[in-house]
C-alpha cells in the first residue's frame, strides 16, 4: 500500500484515495513530428525498474493531480510535487542521486 | 413551486452513535483565485474569510470550508442560498469565478455521540486521532466520495452526493449497530 502526501492539498493519503496517472514528464509530439516521434509518445514508456516519476491525481480528496517519484522495487516514496512543472525539483533529484548511487537520471 | 425535500428526509438510527440525516442545508460552490483581495472583501462583508487549507470557518450563523486550492464551500440556510449566491456573483463585479447554489446537489449528515469516530473508522481512509477540530477532510467512505469534519462536540458532520445518500446512510447505519463498536 502507497501511502503519498498530496502537495496540493497537504493530506497524506493512502493510495485508495487516489488514482494513478502512468508516467510523468512526457512530452507530446502532435502535428508536424515524426512518426516515429509520435509512435514513441504514444506507446513506449520506460517502465524502470527503480526510481519511476509518476502522475496521480487526489481523486476522492481535492481532485487535483500532482507528480511523484518513486521506487518501483521497493515502493519507497521519494517525494510529491506540483504536476505544474515539466521538471522533477532539483532537491528531489538530489535526494534520489544520494539514495540511489547508480540511478541513471530521470530523462 | 414544488415543496423542497432533502434526500432521506431527516431519517436517522441509533446504534451505538445515532446517525442522521440533517436535512435541507444551504451549501454554495465558490470556485475562484482564493488570493483574489475582490474575494475576500466579499465574504468579509459577511464576517467570514477565505479559510486555511482545509480549515472551516464561521461568520454570520454560516460555514465556510476549503475544498481544494481554488474551491471554497458555503454552508448556509436553505432558503437564503439562492438569493445569497446571486449576490456573491454580483459583487465579484466580473472578476473570474463561479459562485453556484449547489444545496440539492449533496446531502448532508451528522454522526453524534461520544463513539462517534469508530463509526467513520470503519469507513474511511483518516486517521481520526489526529484530525483536529474543523478541519475539512475529503476522503471516501467505502465506494464513495465524502467530506467529513467535527462540527461540534461528539458531532461529525459528513457531506456526500446526493444520488448515493441513501448508499450513505446504509453504510453509517450498518457501522453503528451495537455490538459493532471498536474499542
Ligand atoms: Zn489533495
Amino acid at each position: 500500500m502507497l501511502t503519498l502526501t498530496c502537495p496540493c492539498c497537504g493530506v497524506t493519503a493512502e493510495e485508495t484515495e487516489l488514482t494513478y496517472g502512468h508516467e510523468a514528464h512526457l512530452k507530446r509530439f502532435g502535428p508536424g513530428s515524426t512518426d516515429a516521434e509520435f509512435e514513441d509518445y504514444l506507446f513506449n514508456r520506460k517502465n524502470p525498474k527503480g526510481v519511476h516519476f509518476e502522475r496521480w491525481r487526489h481523486s476522492y480528496g481535492c481532485g487535483k493531480w500532482f507528480l511523484a517519484a518513486r521506487s518501483t522495487v521497493t515502493l519507497e516514496v521519494y517525494g510529491t510535487y506540483s504536476a505544474q512543472t515539466t521538471e522533477p525539483p532539483a532537491e528531489l533529484i538530489a535526494k534520489i542521486k544520494e539514495k540511489c548511487p547508480g540511478w541513471e537520471g530521470w530523462q | 413551486m414544488p415543496e423542497a425535500v432533502s434526500a432521506l428526509k431527516g431519517v436517522s438510527h441509533t446504534g451505538f452513535a445515532t446517525v442522521a440525516e440533517a436535512g435541507l442545508t444551504g451549501m454554495i460552490q465558490i470556485r475562484a483565485d482564493l488570493a483574489s483581495p475582490r474575494l475576500a472583501a466579499v465574504l468579509a462583508e459577511r464576517g467570514l474569510a477565505v479559510p486555511e487549507q482545509r480549515k472551516v470557518v464561521t461568520g454570520g450563523g454560516r460555514r465556510l470550508a476549503w475544498m481544494s486550492p481554488d474551491e471554497l464551500l458555503l454552508f448556509c440556510s436553505y432558503d437564503e442560498a439562492p438569493v445569497l449566491a446571486g449576490d456573491l456573483t454580483a459583487e465579484m463585479g466580473g472578476e473570474h469565478a463561479l459562485i453556484v447554489n449547489v444545496s440539492d446537489m449533496r446531502a448532508v449528515f451528522t454522526i453524534t455521540g461520544a463513539k462517534r469516530d469508530e463509526v467513520l473508522m470503519k469507513l474511511c481512509p483518516v486517521d481520526f486521532a489526529t484530525l483536529p477540530e474543523m478541519e475539512l477532510r475529503r476522503t471516501r467512505a467505502a465506494q464513495t466520495g465524502v467530506a467529513l469534519w467535527r462540527s461540534g462536540p461528539e458531532e461529525i458532520t459528513l457531506i456526500c452526493f446526493r444520488s448515493v445518500a441513501g448508499y450513505m446512510m446504509g453504510l453509517l447505519e450498518t457501522a453503528s449497530r451495537k455490538g459493532g463498536e471498536i474499542f
